[in-house]
């Protein structure tokens, strides 16, 4: 490392509400690179679900907040892709017709991270250390493979993962049917789409499912659960902190999902 | 045909619990996914192409009034005849008063979205006429009394069983026919009612401003049968075809086709500039093209959503949308399924009749991946939504849930009061299997999802007493 990096933790709702435990598996595998982190407690909700739903204005109210909350920072870093691509993609647009506006969210868009783009692009991590056996498959979650690029940096973090076996996932990029409010609004649809997604799941082999947006996880995870599979559904944070465990290099912090 | 966008629940709903269409899909969407794939990986300058397709359409659309002229001129100079109609009903008036007077009886159609759009066989038929569909895909369709499902393959729901039996309960074929049989019995009876029609009706791919020209692309022969044998030959247009020049053909043609199927280039293109001439022996002695609005200088008018009107209608965004692969295209209610349609119709019909298409979409951005004139779909479907909201169709209970929602979010403590309460209270209700006292949307969601099981604190508090502990 070259000098030390900070960068400020965007923990999304959903992540502090339901996987505290991916955001402290993030924590540890950030600062086992030594970046320095904070937390900036005033943060609520990006406002994706209202801009998804067609609410623009209370979209545009909850992005003037998160800048509020994130402006003054170096880089900021979150454990779900399609936050990221609301921050990145979609707030400059919300603000097209005020220049000076749309150019800080355009400035804070391009300090702002998934985990494994800031690992792999910032950091430039290629080689994961540590050890974690068992297989693994990765499913593309919709908005950090389309609207952010994410594809082969996490795949090749998770195979450099000493006694990880990567197994192939069929239609890796296909929607597995959660799509926020879609999930409930047209559950039918959702459920079908959901129910393909697991089918290559199994089909896959692994022990585990890895992705790197804790709401697709949720979304696969309790279709796991209720099918009575035994695949576990993991974020990519809670995998590589694993490793760093089990290899001893890394602290004794529990990472539940 | 009569929207039933409006209807989307209940139509894909039924399309869901139906196993055949299922299988369809799946067979479908398969060979689709990897014919398109082939073609685009074997091209290594497609995304150059892709742009280039995009800029010139882009150009095209934006001079679409002059354009359209330039067309008419040319055409009429060498003996074409070129109509306007507002919407449907005109242009179906245009086209019958056309037939009646060349004194033509019996139509071979080939396959036109646009005809489907403005329920043009209904029309000819209630006025005496006989219609026949000269592709194969929609002369099945038409004999089951259907509606096309897909854009470039209208019968992609009909399994081989199925058409065996409607083909052997219509013409008598054996009732176990295989697809060779199948395809031979159709063309036996196609090709007589071919040399035998007086009236031939087509869309049109594309039509060239600078050349006056009609371009219609196909692998059966239909419609060049049905564009050459006819004394008349009527091309029903919707008016954002025209490109301004021959030189933006090329790009154009190759991303169609490569999308569509697969192929490099299909069997049949067919370039119309005039009737027949002079010299020439074959070729209808009338040619008319009707150009339809039905919705499009609407559509043109209004910049966020105007670059609909590129799509030049191969069908890529279907195959590939897992919304359209579940519940198939007969659950959007209209002429154009999938995302395309879930943005265009609204459009076309009107808001009110198709507000649930642009909802039902899970915003994966797959279809504005793979479109090969790079339509930011997504993000279109998000801006109708937008625009609903804009409009005051949101219910009463979704525009308050979002203004407290909004409320909460913008004061801090107010968001941490309201996680620290909900937390127990949630846990208790997860944990106990009682998803249904959360309301609706939680028992709709553990259908097929257990509801996650978060630990007794949240990342916060963590976060608080790693910091007091120094932090590792």
């Amino acid at each position: 490392m070259s000098e030390p990096k900070r960068a400020s933790l965007f923990i999304t709702c959903l992540v502090d509400f339901l996987f505290p435990g991916v955001a402290r598996a993030m924590v540890k595998v950030l600062r086992h690179y030594d970046v320095e982190l904070e937390f900036p407690e005033n943060q609520t909700c990006c406002g994706q679900p209202a801009f998804n739903a067609g609410f623009r204005g209370e979209a545009r109210e909850l992005a003037l907040a998160f800048l509020d909350v994130f402006e003054g920072c170096e880089a900021v870093v979150s454990p779900s892709g399609s936050c990221v691509a609301m921050v990145k993609e979609y707030y400059p647009d919300l603000f097209s017709d005020d220049d000076e506006l749309s150019g800080r969210f355009q400035s804070l868009a391009d300090r702002t991270w998934e985990f494994s783009q800031y690992l792999t692009e910032v950091l430039g991590v290629t080689e994961f250390p540590g050890r974690r056996d068992g297989s693994l498959t990765w499913h593309d979650c919709c908005h950090s493979l389309r609207g952010l690029g994410v594809r082969d940096g996490p795949r090749r973090l998770l195979s450099s993962v000493e006694g990880a076996e990567l197994l192939e996932l069929e239609k890796s990029d296909e929607c597995c049917g959660f799509g926020g409010l879609f999930s409930v609004k047209f559950d039918e649809i959702s459920s079908r789409m959901l129910s393909n997604k697991l089918a290559c799941i199994e089909k896959s082999g692994a022990e585990s499912l890895v992705a790197t947006d804790c709401s697709c996880l949720m979304h696969m995870a309790g279709g796991l659960e209720k099918s009575g599979s035994e695949v576990r559904a993991l974020h990519l944070a809670e995998v590589l902190a694993d490793a760093l465990e089990e290899s001893g290099t890394g602290s004794q912090e529990e990472a539940s999902p | 045909m009569r929207p039933r966008s409006d209807q989307f629940h209940e139509l894909s709903s039924e399309a869901l619990e139906d196993s055949f269409l299922r299988e369809a899909l799946k067979r479908a969407s398969s060979s689709f996914h990897a014919a398109k794939t082939d073609a685009v990986d074997s091209m290594p300058d497609w995304e150059e192409l892709r742009q280039r397709g995009h800029d010139r359409k882009n150009l095209a659309i934006e001079n679409l009034p002059e354009a359209l002229e330039v067309f008419e001129k040319n055409l009429r100079s060498r003996g074409g005849e070129v109509h306007y109609c507002e919407d449907g009903a005109a242009a179906r008036d245009q086209v019958l008063s056309i037939i009646r007077s060349s004194g033509g009886r019996s139509v071979t159609k080939s396959k036109s979205m646009v005809t489907e759009e403005i329920a043009l066989n209904d029309h000819l038929e209630a006025a005496g006429l006989s219609v026949l569909e000269g592709d194969l895909g929609e002369y099945i369709i038409q004999l089951a009394g259907e509606h096309p499902s897909h854009i470039i393959a209208p019968a992609i729901h009909k399994s081989r069983e199925e058409v065996a039996e409607l083909f052997h309960d219509h013409l008598g074929s054996d009732p176990d026919a295989d697809i060779p049989e199948l395809t031979r019995v159709a063309r036996e009876t196609l090709r007589e009612a071919f040399l035998g029609a007086d009236i031939g009706i087509s869309g049109a791919n594309f039509v060239i401003a600078e050349t006056g020209t009609i371009v219609l692309v196909e692998n059966e022969g239909n419609i060049r049968m049905s564009t050459t044998v006819p004394r008349v030959h009527i091309a029903v247009v919707g008016i954002e075809k025209v490109l301004p020049r021959r030189s933006d053909l090329a790009a154009l043609l190759r991303l169609l086709c490569r999308s569509a199927t697969g192929q490099r280039v299909t069997s049949y293109i067919s370039f119309i500039s005039s009737p027949r001439t002079g010299g020439e022996g074959d070729g209808p002695e009338k040619l008319h093209v009707v150009f339809l609005d039905a919705g499009r200088s609407r559509l043109w008018a209004d910049p966020t959503q105007r670059e609909a009107l590129n799509c030049i209608r191969c069908g890529a965004c279907l195959n590939f949308c897992p919304v359209y692969g579940s519940v198939g295209g007969h659950s959007y209610g209209w002429v154009y399924p999938g995302p395309i349609g879930s943005v265009i119709t609204p459009h076309y019909v009107g808001i009110e009749k198709a507000s649930q298409l642009p909802q039902a979409s899970s915003l994966c951005g797959r279809c504005g991946e793979v479109c090969p004139m790079k339509i930011p779909l997504p993000d279109m479907l998000l801006g109708l939504r937008a625009k609903a909201v804009e409009a005051g169709s949101a219910g009463f209970s979704e525009r308050l849930s979002m203004r407290v929602f909004s409320l909460l979010a913008r004061s801090p403590r107010l968001w941490r009061l309201l996680l620290a309460l909900g937390r127990p209270f949630y846990r208790l209700v997860a944990r106990a299997g009682l998803a249904s006292i959360l309301g609706g949307p939680a028992r709709r969601w553990s259908r097929s999802r257990s509801l996650p099981l978060p630990g007794r604190s949240g990342f916060r508090r963590w976060w608080r007493e790693d910091s007091e502990r120094g932090g590792e």
